[in-house]
């Protein structure tokens, strides 16, 4: 597990640096498209999500007659759902908007 | 073939790695932008497909009606929200992104949990990590959210002791974790959750309203660190690697909001600046000044008259949703020949660059929108400068007056130019509280009206004109 979790920092690290090598060159104009649409990416915790409804709890808990692992992943995977589509929606409405006076 | 399952996925996850970072370059340039960001839904949408390939048995009626149910959700709010309320928009995708990593972190812990005892300590601090800053992310977002739709009042709200109280919180979360590793119980797990949910409110209660594009950004970079300790949890190389993305992406932008507005970070966390009336000093220099008023009609005739002209529009243009007028105002002028240009502030507005969407909403070619630096060598040689519904970022006293709260924030220097014209609807400060001595300089006029009716008005006379 110490193993596992040193390699994910390795790659946590350096994509940490490709983060930033590739965002400075993102000038202020898109700004706020950038934002919107590196939020629809953090929403990738969406696989998190559906990978916690797939698990099997040892010793099951019910809430309502359902599983409550399976109710907080329905809820994580409306969230993270929201977050991806609303936000990779709404920055492409965005871009579209951002015209040239075609020069 | 099934063994394979895991190498096919872990593959995935790499391709759509580069394609989020290949979307992300792309998004630096205008034309490239919008197939960058298709790029990155693309790898997005064959990240989480992938995530179904295996023999293991998927609650799939759970899943996917919580997937139509979000997309339907998500869609609609991207095609009906304003841009105006964009800054609102990102608070709340912050929120839930923070908010989806909080809950599977919760359920997580519930699985291993049940085995009893202490936990294994690495995975334990993953599971740990991932709810405090999913926890904090999610509240500190809605609080956000709340202060930009103003439900939540847009003063700094500091409990006396603020800073001693959230270290002691700090310090509470320490202590309850390592109860938690200890025996994995689940009070102490639930608590610390709650706690870190508190924590979230209150470091962003304190934060006045002028600065919320600095906690918006810094919001959006603990959704992707939430992200990233998600992948951490469940030794997820794609997540890791997209969080880390996210939450570089919004550091960078924290820095430069903070550099906009010549504040560090700490200064802006527990600085508490906006919403207070103050600077004595600067409220003295317009002291016995009185400003002069312009009628749209004689602002026509300067207008037509005049060779070049700058906008400088502020969060006031886009509460009025005058942008359209605006760059209807633009076009006349150019086709009379005159020069016209937009200065842009990079803090102006609730988000960063949020005027530059506000503007493209309206059409606006992005060429003609100019970044601070380039317009204010400009400023000499303009005729007439336009502010519109801007305050704070046109004030001449960040330059020299010391007691100023906003001394040293870079501005538009639109004082330089011959004519400045300021479209306000009254005589009130802007939202950092401060008088504005530009008001009152000997080369200001005031056009007062809501800043739609006020351009619908100027509009009309220049047809005239």
């Amino acid at each position: 597990m110490v193993e596992t979790v040193f390699i994910g920092l390795y790659i946590f690290v350096l994509a940490m640096f490709i983060g930033f090598e590739v965002i400075t060159k993102v000038p202020p104009t898109l700004h706020t498209p950038l934002m919107l649409g590196s939020n629809a990416i953090s929403g990738i915790t969406l696989i998190g999500a559906i990978l916690v409804v797939k698990a099997v709890l040892p010793q099951t808990i019910f809430v309502f007659g359902l599983e409550l692992n399976k109710i907080l992943g329905f809820l994580a995977i409306v969230l993270a759902t929201i977050n991806v589509v609303g936000g990779f929606a709404v920055t492409d409405r965005m871009l579209s908007m951002f015209k040239s006076s075609g020069k | 073939m099934s063994e394979y399952f895991p190498f096919i996925r872990d593959l995935v996850y790499l391709i759509a790695s580069g394609l989020f970072i290949f979307g992300l370059k792309q998004l630096s340039r205008p034309a490239t932008a919008p197939n960058g960001n298709r790029l990155a839904a693309l790898g997005m949408l064959l990240a989480v497909l992938v995530t179904f390939v295996g023999k293991e048995a998927f609650d799939l009626p759970i899943i996917l009606s919580a997937m139509v149910l979000g997309s339907l959700i998500g869609l609609i709010t991207a095609r009906r929200i304003q841009m105006m309320a964009m800054p609102q928009l990102v608070g709340v995708f912050n929120g839930f992104g923070g908010g989806a990593s909080a809950l599977v972190a919760v359920a997580q812990f519930l699985i291993i949990s049940e085995a009893a005892g202490a936990m294994d300590p690495t995975l334990g601090i993953t599971i740990l990590l991932s709810t405090f800053i999913g926890a904090v992310t999610l509240s500190g977002s809605f609080i956000a959210f709340g202060k930009l739709q103003g439900f939540v009042t847009t003063k700094p709200v500091a409990l006396p002791f603020q800073q001693g109280f959230d270290a002691f919180m700090i310090l509470g979360i320490v202590g309850l974790s390592v109860v938690v590793l200890a025996s994995g119980a689940p009070w102490a797990f639930f608590v610390l959750l709650g706690v870190s949910l508190l924590l979230g409110v209150m470091l962003v209660m304190p934060i006045g309203g002028a600065d919320m594009p600095v906690v918006i950004s810094l919001l959006n970079s603990y959704s992707g660190l939430a992200a990233a300790a998600t992948g951490f949890v469940l030794s997820n190389k794609g997540l890791i690697i997209s969080g880390a993305l996210v939450g570089a992406s919004g550091l960078i932008l924290t820095s430069i909001m903070c550099k906009a507005m010549n504040r560090s970070l700490l200064n802006v966390m527990f600085g508490g600046v906006g919403g207070e009336v103050s600077g004595t000093a600067s409220a003295s220099s317009v002291e016995g000044k009185s400003v002069r008023e312009i009628t749209a009609e004689d602002l026509a005739v300067v207008l037509v008259n005049a060779q070049s002209v700058v906008i400088a529009p502020g969060y006031g243009l886009a509460v009025a949703q005058a942008q359209h007028e605006v760059s209807e105002l633009a076009n006349q002028l150019q086709a009379r020949g005159v020069s016209v240009k937009y200065a842009i502030h990079p803090v102006a507005g609730r988000m960063p660059v949020h005027m530059n969407v506000l503007l493209a909403e309206a059409n606006v070619p992005y060429e003609q929108l100019y970044d601070m630096d380039d317009i204010n060598r400009e400023f000499d040689n303009t005729d007439v400068v336009i502010v519109i519904g801007a305050n704070d970022v046109v004030n001449p006293a960040a330059r020299y007056d010391k007691n100023s709260p906003i001394y040293g924030m870079p501005i538009l220097d639109v004082d330089k130019a011959r004519t400045v014209i300021v479209n306000k609807r009254s005589m009130n400060p802007g939202f950092a509280g401060i008088e504005n001595e530009l008001f009152f300089a000997d080369n200001t006029f005031m056009l007062f009206g809501d800043a739609k009716d006020a351009m619908a008005r100027l509009n009309r006379e220049v047809k005239e004109a």
